[in-house]
């Protein structure tokens, strides 16, 4: 044990060295994110800058802090002064904002999100007051995007593996009692009680049980899993081994997607990193614990995000679910005892471990404790990855910390391809496990998409349905059949060929998908079909009766139209036309053929962001 | 002496039902995509009928059976990409290079690629071009990128 003890003595040491740097160091949030905003150019630009003006500087990537869409976030800490965070910095600005602070010796003004002191500085507001960060309670994302996630010091300085190392020192009964006081519920979506999966499989008498990590995040548009993992590899280790230690795992698997390349790097290496520090293998840290990690790549498929599906899927055959029971937590991997949680769900463990239940109970409600982080995406002004207390209103999310949508909001689909879409009238409430299932969405793994005023539901629910359809598995009739038949309904509907019989039709076969489909992804397949149904059958009928998408999304009940009095004539749409519908001679208003118009949306588009007068070409509802 | 690909790809491993689709992604990392001389080679190598390895391998989106173009394209339709018109991003794609999702063009330039998501939703609607992940896509932007491209090559 001397060993882990030396080793974070040296890094709450250097962590505190690096707080009050003598030189300059330069944070850039580089995460999935931030690269794909361009982190890795400002890097460069910033490498480029320090080398240039010859200045002694560290840079450290960080990973994904929240708000995305002020990526590429670049962090700036000069000798004395806090951290000063700036948002969308690209490499054109960063000469200025370092000439400022190199040249000038003045804090830039422009970009600037907040620094991250506890007292004032300059008149600078505070980073965490921003309104996307204001009412957020960090637990499991508090070292994303401040820690340098490849640099196992900084896990350790901010009290990382104490929680694992006060586990040894007690009974893993003990343990136990402390998640289950906590109330945590699994984050992959279900909500299953954590402790008692753990209580099942430790009591099921085997030589030998697995742990697995559930990094499969399948859903599109969710990526909070991804986000710790970049962002604090460590966190979701550390939870591993306190769940192994508690249930009485030898041997843990981290199954995550390949299509996340940089969060399986950060692992592999965290994972070398755990095992230099003696805390994994045989008689971990002086006790009777053995256990190992290994990583397994999913191959592409949505249906190993059921548990049954990713077991078989690990003893390498096809991802196929089988009936239940026997569940994994009984018979699992190679007929063994084994325990699946989600990364969010052994994330948070070691801040439960560390506070205690009573302090993680202290948030949330009275079924649903703790936080849940979500990614909240799609037609909204500010968009990220959030943690909030569960219980938090829909519109707490939505417009205090996402800032509403700028076209009016319509409606926020929770749970992926499993959940619903819940319009308006369920602003008021609460986020939970019990009030969205009552709502007919469910919690999901946390992906939370707002759609607006220009969104249509129509094609949002038939995008559901061809997304199942084709990560069906095919073995039960009731998904391979039914969501193959829901998803024609749909098109046609979307087409403007719908019957009002259609709706009657799509309910039935819903509710018959719902009660005999094999697994989790059959049985809620039918969920965005009965909720937006439920909440949105106008929506429906419109397209139905009077041939209308009112969203005006659905192609076929959509036309495009050149407003002559604001068409300068400029030619630019001309160009761009793939199929020549627009003509007409520069500084004349263009003339649109409907019948070689293929809707692909180029000229809107060009005329919105690149026209010399602009918005003269609309997309409008009716065929 | 050139070494095996194939030698390298099953390095490590024990031959056990489990390393299948482990071998499966290295062998697809080595070449590109899984000939039907791999899949072989792969069935002698775990005693397994080639049947089998083709079931597993088929059921998984990862898998590609045919040699893929130079650049890989990947068009995220996730939920938030497809709200923000990932769609059509897809089809000005399909228009231009003329193929269908998981087809790569005549001149082997270009491999097109529809995903699932790519986990930067709040970025929507994003792209990647081999390991390059482009943010605030746009119909426009694509035809702007395809351009720049054909430029820098004609250059």
């Amino acid at each position: 044990m001397k060993t882990l003890e030396t080793q974070r003595a040296h890094a709450v040491q250097a962590w505190n060295g690096l707080q009050n740097s003598a030189r300059p160091v330069v944070y850039v949030g580089a995460g999935s994110c931030g690269l794909a905003a361009g982190a890795a150019e400002v890097v460069d630009s910033v490498e480029g800058y320090l080398a240039k003006k010859r200045i002694g500087a560290d840079i450290l990537k960080v990973g994904c802090i929240g708000p995305c869409y002020l990526e590429p976030l670049v962090d700036v800490q000069m000798p004395g002064n806090p951290r000063i965070s700036y948002s969308n910095v690209t490499p054109g600005v960063v000469g200025e904002l370092f000439d400022s602070f190199f040249e000038k010796g003045e804090m830039f003004r422009r970009h600037l999100v907040g620094h991250f002191g506890k007292n004032g500085f300059r008149g600078a507001p505070k980073f965490f007051e921003h309104p996307m960060l204001e009412r957020q309670v960090r637990i499991v994302l508090r070292n994303c995007g401040i820690i340098d996630p490849e640099n196992v010091d900084h896990y350790l300085a901010l009290d990382g593996y104490k929680a694992f190392e006060k586990c040894l020192s007690m009974r893993w009964s003990d343990v136990l009692e402390i998640v289950k006081n906590s109330g945590l519920r699994g984050r992959g979506g279900a909500g299953f009680p954590t402790w008692r999966k753990w209580l099942v499989c430790r009591e099921t008498k085997s030589d030998t049980r697995y742990l697995i990590c559930n990094a499969d995040e399948g859903d599109p548009g969710a990526f909070m899993n991804r986000s710790l993992i970049e962002g604090d590899p460590h966190a979701v280790l550390e939870g591993m081994l306190i769940a192994a230690y508690t249930m009485g795992a030898s041997k843990g698997f981290v199954y995550i997607r390949a299509e996340y390349p940089l969060a399986i790097k950060r692992l592999k290496s965290a994972i070398v990193q755990v095992q230099e520090l003696g805390l994994l293998g045989r008689g971990i840290l002086g006790s009777e614990f053995d256990f190992d990690i290994s990583i397994k790549e999913g191959a592409g498929a949505f249906v190993c995000g059921e548990e049954t599906a990713l077991i078989a899927s690990i003893e390498g055959k096809r991802g196929m679910p089988r009936t239940r029971p026997p569940f994994p937590a009984v018979e699992g991997l190679w007929g063994k005892p084994t325990l699946i949680n989600n990364v969010e769900t052994l994330g948070t463990l070691p801040n439960i471990i560390r506070n205690g239940a009573e302090w993680y109970s202290q948030y949330g409600t009275e079924t649903s404790k703790g936080t849940k982080t979500f990614s909240l995406v799609g037609k909204l002004r500010r968009t990220g990855l959030i943690e909030v207390p569960l219980g938090m209103t829909v519109r707490s999310v939505v417009y205090d910390i996402g800032g509403g949508s700028i076209k009016g909001f319509k409606a926020v689909q929770t749970g992926g391809p499993s959940g619903g879409c819940l319009g308006e009238e369920f602003l008021d409430t609460p986020i939970d496990y019990e009030t969205l299932g009552a709502a007919g969405s469910i919690m999901g793994s946390g992906g939370l998409i707002v759609l607006d005023r220009n969104t249509c539901i129509v094609d949002t629910t038939k995008y559901f349905l061809n997304f199942t359809q084709a990560e069906s598995c095919g073995k039960c009739v009731p998904c391979r059949v039914g969501t193959r038949h829901l998803a024609n309904i749909l098109e046609r509907i979307s087409q403007g060929k719908g019957e009002v019989v259609d709706l009657a039709r799509l309910e039935r076969l819903a509710l018959a998908i719902k009660g005999g489909a094999l697994c989790g992804l059959g049985q809620s397949a039918p969920n965005p079909v009965l909720t937006s149904l439920k909440y949105f059958r106008d929506e429906f009928l419109s397209h139905i009766t009077d041939k209308r998408c009112p969203a005006a999304v659905c192609r076929d009940l959509v036309h495009y139209r050149i407003i002559t009095d604001k068409c300068t004539g400029c030619q630019r749409c001309v160009k761009v036309c793939p199929t020549g519908a627009i003509t007409g001679p520069r500084s004349e208003p263009h003339n649109l053929d409907m019948s070689k118009c293929i809707k692909c949306r180029s000229c809107y588009e060009i005329c919105r962001f690149d026209a010399i007068a602009g918005d003269a070409i609309v997309i409008e509802p009716g065929a | 002496m050139p070494c095996d690909p194939f030698a390298e790809a099953v390095k490590g491993f024990e031959g056990d039902l489990a390393d299948l689709i482990p071998v499966l992604q290295r062998v697809q990392g080595a070449y590109g995509y899984l000939s039907p001389d791999a899949l072989r080679r792969i069935s002698r190598w775990l005693r397994m009928s080639e049947n089998e390895i083709f079931g597993v391998a088929t059921f998984f989106a990862q898998f590609r059976f045919s040699q893929p173009g130079e650049h890989v394209i990947k068009v995220c339709l996730g939920t938030a990409c497809h709200v923000k018109g990932g769609e059509q991003i897809l089809d000005v794609l399909k228009r231009r290079l003329d193929v269908e999702p998981g087809e790569s063009t005549a001149d082997g330039r270009y491999q097109l690629e529809r995903v699932a998501c790519l986990g930067c939703c709040a970025l929507a609607p994003v792209l990647a071009i081999d390991e390059k992940v482009y943010a605030d896509t746009s119909v426009l932007r694509v035809h702007q990128m395809l351009e720049e491209r054909e430029n820098r090559e004609d250059a």
